[in-house]
């Protein structure tokens, strides 16, 4: 419980603006936590005896002589197994009707883990679609963001990725979450009867958007809980991080702070940072792994949110509708995994690195025939078949709703090979041609 | 005692890491200082003093800092520590041991020695007494890994000094007493093996800096054949996330031709340094056989470690870098990303409300990144005929993949060598996706630099450069022509002069930096291959119908990648070359 000693009250505040009030005060703690008329605060600003405190709810309504106390401490969230299975605010407190977590209390926004007690990630994991297993295959101790339009299946897929992935734990971060998605993971985790290993911290549309800000380090608090006290392999989704930066830039721009590009904080790829890098691998054993979602705005993935994203995450799923077959589709081009190359060939079949390059060297000749057709030039032979080619690799390996294992994924791979190319065309190291090509 | 030197105030105010401290006596500019909480000691340095407040950047969280807590300055800037023992260590942005500390994670307030203190090493004299020596005069050496470490006077002496006394051979540790230098009034001071030195004051201690000519080898076929860096340059990477900066900064880091690899990972990922510190004592390196960790010193302020730190990290690497190069070794010198030093130095900029320039970040951010790129060279020592250089890449985030942004435009005016990456080369997955056409060495421009060239590679050799860099441009505008026109609506001499183009891009560009064999390339190896290339994009051949051009180039382009994944003139690459050879002369005229 917090505690209770010397609470003192203040009653008169000086200034009140659309995030924040100040007040006169002493003695109070940097990022400390307050209650102002009700609604939790915390320090943002001490300039001699003048405290400045963030309300997260909103300043709407609060009057000069609102109640404020201070309550000597950081964020914090109780933990304990009793986590599991449980809906949380963006403050900890239950929102399932279920009783308080009783536990021990820790501070959220932990210090880093010192680089050198790493260990370098090197567990595949596995989840059936092969746009992400064949071409851009995930690690445990990853993060990597899914990069969405609005209208895309994202927290669909990102379901199926979590449910597939063997992990001991899953936590839910949702930020700005309908209430419609809300129920869809409870319905989707409850009905995989995998309700027990899942926490949930959820901020929807109906709570205030700055409440967000605190969602991802409570997820991650719990995450650093069953990942270093249980050696947990722990996975965290976060979901829509977009609306995290956009909580980020209404702080900032009420608090006058200078803007850079996109109107976002001049500090938002540190802000990214502190959380994605919250992914590691433990030497104990227990790791973390986010995965995340970014929604774009007309696909613009030079907008300032997922550009920092970029720059801080390892790699990126790009999901985008592939008109000729009518899915949703791991776009090979834009996707990115920067730790496949520690698992495929290893974990997976040796071919796959060489297997995985060629199939996308061709779907690129396929969008350049394809380029050619609309700008009304002949094809060659060659364009056919690529575009051929694509077509069904689109179909029977990018499409989200494949769920196949890696070695049928790089058999399928080879039969496309063999049925639309020249050994010369598909270009691949010999001593795997000779062992796979097969007609 | 000293303490009652010490200037001390009280915190008055504090927005996230910038705090405000009202101060009893005199403080400078830069200096460091300690904000003491119970049990825990902040580090912070002066950015900005305004009558009695001085303005300091907290090189940790200030969570929990209160209004009145003391702070104590520490009379001098942030400093390294040198002396032997500097290389495989992994240190923090402000030169922390990291494997010295205790736990997995950081714990906020702990400093740990950059130094071991025990350990002893074998000293062996190289001045006698009755030298007159200046700063940077080598003393003696020890051997660090292998690596001859030079013991010298300091290089915060100044004027000259006599060797009173010279400690014999013999084993000592940092500490002990290894000499005892004499100014002109005879007044005496002892030296040790450790030394301090400000981090952002260059260190001088050389005779003179002439242009760069000396060509450094990195083992990466479009820098050292199309766009070669020297002993000594500058170059920087720009490129948007994923095109591959931190894949070619370390596959340089692994291959050049450096006696010191000082890596500094500055506000990017934990698990890229994990990767090196993972491989390098793994790998070897090519040229001495020796384990790559040996020569390498990893600066690491990931991005979630605290931002001030970030811009402390590339002058403490940089710092290392001359201190070893005053030993005259040859020194790369790499920073992954100076972009998130710039962005440092916004985020602190706007916290202190300055006039923000281009894109919020401060006006000075030119002369910043020019002043920083100003301290690497190649130099000629005090010493006879000794000279050392640090070559200095680093990269650059552009927001956006946008070259126009301050920190690109800025770079480029203080580096010799743009490697532009390119977003279309790394989709279609051409890596290093380093942009043929954009990309330049400054060098190439240097006489000395190709006279350099012409001893080491031949007379023709420069000739055979620009020639391939003729056919790329060529066979680009071909490539427009085939666009505009199509296939059939250009003669078949177009798609011969684009075919021959991009077999210079996948035989000699690109490059897997995942193969083993690929990955590094001998300047010998490149050189073999440029002419072998070169042989075939000046022969004619005889094509009846475009589609065969395509055809024809696949398979050599097949053949000439199965030589590259060979290892050289080994029977596999014999036999793939005459395959070749075999194939070229069906359709040669
Ligand atoms: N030379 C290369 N060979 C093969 N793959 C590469 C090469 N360079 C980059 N890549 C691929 O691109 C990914 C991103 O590269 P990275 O250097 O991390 O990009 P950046 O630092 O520019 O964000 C790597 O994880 C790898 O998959
Ligand atoms: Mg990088």
């Amino acid at each position: 419980m917090e505690s209770q000693t010397f609470q003192k009250i203040y009653t008169k505040l000086t200034n009140i603006t659309k995030a924040t009030v100040t007040l006169k005060a002493s003695d109070v703690g940097y990022d400390e936590m307050a209650l102002v008329h009700g609604r939790k605060a915390q320090v943002v600003k001490l300039m001699g005896n003048q405290v400045t405190l963030q309300i997260f709810a909103g300043t709407e309504g609060i009057p000069t002589n609102a109640e404020v106390t201070f309550m000597g401490r950081p964020p914090q969230l109780k933990v304990s197994e009793e986590l599991g299975g449980r809906f949380f605010n963006a403050y900890g407190d239950p929102i399932d009707g279920g009783p308080e977590v009783e536990g021990e209390i820790r501070d959220t926004g932990s210090p880093s883990v010192n680089p050198v007690r790493r260990m370098q990630p090197s567990q595949f994991i596995a989840t059936g679609i092969a746009g992400i297993d064949l071409n851009n295959s995930l690690v445990s101790g990853q993060k990597i963001p899914f990069f969405a339009d609005p209208d895309q299946p994202y927290n669909q897929v990102m379901a199926s990725v979590a449910l597939r992935a063997k992990a001991d734990k899953i936590i839910l971060g949702g930020m700005g979450l309908t209430n419609d998605d809300y129920l869809y993971f409870k319905n989707v985790f409850e009905n995989a009867g995998a309700l027990d290993r899942i926490v949930s911290f959820v901020n929807t549309t109906d709570n205030p958007p700055v409440e967000r800000l605190l969602v991802p380090d409570m997820a991650l608090t719990a995450a650093e809980y069953f990942a270093v006290d249980h050696n947990q392999n722990v996975l965290v989704l976060l979901t829509d991080m977009a609306l995290f930066a956009d909580a980020l830039s209404i702080v900032s721009n009420r608090m006058d702070q200078i803007p850079s590009k996109d109107s976002m904080p001049g500090s938002l790829y540190s802000d990214l940072a502190r959380i994605y890098e919250k992914a590691v691998q433990f030497p104990s054993g227990g790791s973390i792994t986010i995965v995340a979602v970014t929604t774009l705005s007309g696909g613009d993935i030079t907008h300032a949110i997922p550009d920092n994203t970029g720059y801080i995450t390892e790699g990126q799923l790009f999901l985008r509708r592939d008109t000729d077959i009518g899915k949703v589709i791991v776009d090979p081009f834009r996707s990115l995994s920067r730790l496949k190359q520690l698992v495929i060939g290893k974990q997976t079949r040796a071919d796959h690195p060489q297997v995985m390059n060629a199939a996308v060297r061709l779907y690129a000749d396929a969008a350049n025939a394809r380029t050619k057709l609309e700008n009304g030039f002949d094809l060659t032979d060659y364009d056919e078949r690529t575009l051929d080619f694509a077509k069904e690799y689109s179909e029977q390996l990018l499409a989200i709703d494949v769920n196949i294992d890696t070695d049928t994924m790089l058999d399928i791979a080879w039969d496309l090979f063999v049925k639309y190319f020249t050994k010369a065309e598909v270009r691949i190291k010999k001593e795997f041609v000779d062992k796979y090509w097969k007609k | 005692m000293e303490k009652n030197n010490k200037t001390t105030g009280k915190v008055a105010g504090i927005v996230s890491n910038l705090v405000i401290v009202e101060v009893d006596g005199p403080v400078a500019q830069n200096e460091i200082c300690f904000i003491l909480l119970e049990n825990e000691r902040l580090m912070a340095e002066v950015i900005k003093i305004v009558g009695v407040n001085a303005y300091i950047q907290v090189f940790e969280s200030t969570r929990g800092v209160r209004i009145g807590v003391p702070v104590e300055f520490e009379n001098h800037m942030l400093e390294v520590t040198l002396g032997p023992g500097i290389l495989s260590r992994n240190y923090d942005g402000l030169q922390n041991d990291l494997d010295k500390m205790e736990g997995v994670f950081l714990t906020r307030g702990e400093y740990t020695d950059p130094l071991n203190r025990e350990v002893k090493w074998n000293f062996k004299p190289l001045a006698n007494e009755g030298d007159t020596v200046i700063a940077g005069s080598w003393l003696g050496e020890v051997m660090e890994n292998s690596i001859p470490h030079k013991i010298m006077v300091p290089f915060k002496m100044e004027g000259r000094y006599t060797v009173k006394s010279l400690a014999k051979e013999g084993q000592y540790t940092v500490d002990d007493q290894i000499a005892v230098v004499a100014d002109d009034e005879g007044n005496e001071t002892p030296l040790t093996m450790v030394q301090k030195w400000p981090v952002k004051v260059p260190i001088k201690a050389y005779k003179n800096k002439p242009r760069p000519f000396k060509l450094l080898e990195t083992g990466v076929r479009c820098i050292d054949t199309l766009n070669p860096i020297t002993e000594g340059g500058t170059g920087f990477i720009p490129g948007a996330f994923g095109t591959g900066k931190t894949v070619l900064q370390h596959a340089i880091s692994k291959q050049a031709e450096a006696d010191v690899v000082i890596i500094a990972a500055c506000g990017e990922r934990a698990n890229e340094v994990v990767e090196v510190f993972t491989e390098f004592p793994e790998l070897e390196d090519p040229r001495t056989g020796r384990k790559l960790i040996e020569r390498t010193t990893i600066i690491a302020n990931t991005s979630n470690m605290p931002v001030a730190a970030r811009e402390a990290s590339v002058y403490t690497a940089m710092t290392l870098g001359e201190y070893y190069r005053s030993m005259g070794l040859k020194v790369l010198l790499m920073a992954d990303s100076t972009s998130r030093w710039a962005q440092a130095l916004r985020e602190m900029s706007n916290r202190l409300e300055e006039l923000p320039g281009p894109d919020a970040y401060p006006m000075d951010l030119s002369a910043v990144i020019s002043n920083f790129y100003s301290r690497a060279g190649f130099v000629y020592l005090n010493e006879k005929d000794a000279s050392g250089s640090i070559s200095f890449i680093g990269t650059v985030s552009p927001a956006g993949g946008n070259l126009k942004e301050p920190v690109t435009e800025s770079t480029r005016k203080a580096a010799r060598c743009f490697y532009g990456l390119s977003q279309d080369r790394a989709d279609s997955k051409r890596y290093p996706a380093i942009d043929p056409i954009d990309s330049y060495s400054k060098y190439l421009e240097y006489p000395e630099v190709q006279k350099n060239l012409a001893e080491n590679m031949g007379d023709e050799w420069l000739g055979n450069v620009l020639k391939a860099r003729d056919i790329l441009l060529r066979g680009k505008e071909a490539m427009e022509q085939i666009n505009i026109l199509g296939d059939d609506g250009v003669p078949i001499a177009f798609h011969d002069r684009f075919w021959k183009s991009e077999l210079i891009d996948f035989v000699i560009l690109q490059q897997d930096a995942f193969d083993k064999i690929d990955a590094t390339t001998s300047l010998e190896r490149q050189k073999y291959m440029l002419l072998s290339v070169l042989d075939v994009t000046d022969s004619e051949f005889e094509f009846k119908e475009f589609e065969e051009v395509s055809t024809f180039f696949k398979e050599i382009i097949n053949l000439y990648k199965q030589m590259n994944y060979s290892e050289f003139e080994s029977d596999e690459f014999k036999k793939h070359e005459s395959d070749l050879q075999k194939l070229l002369k069906t359709k040669m005229k």
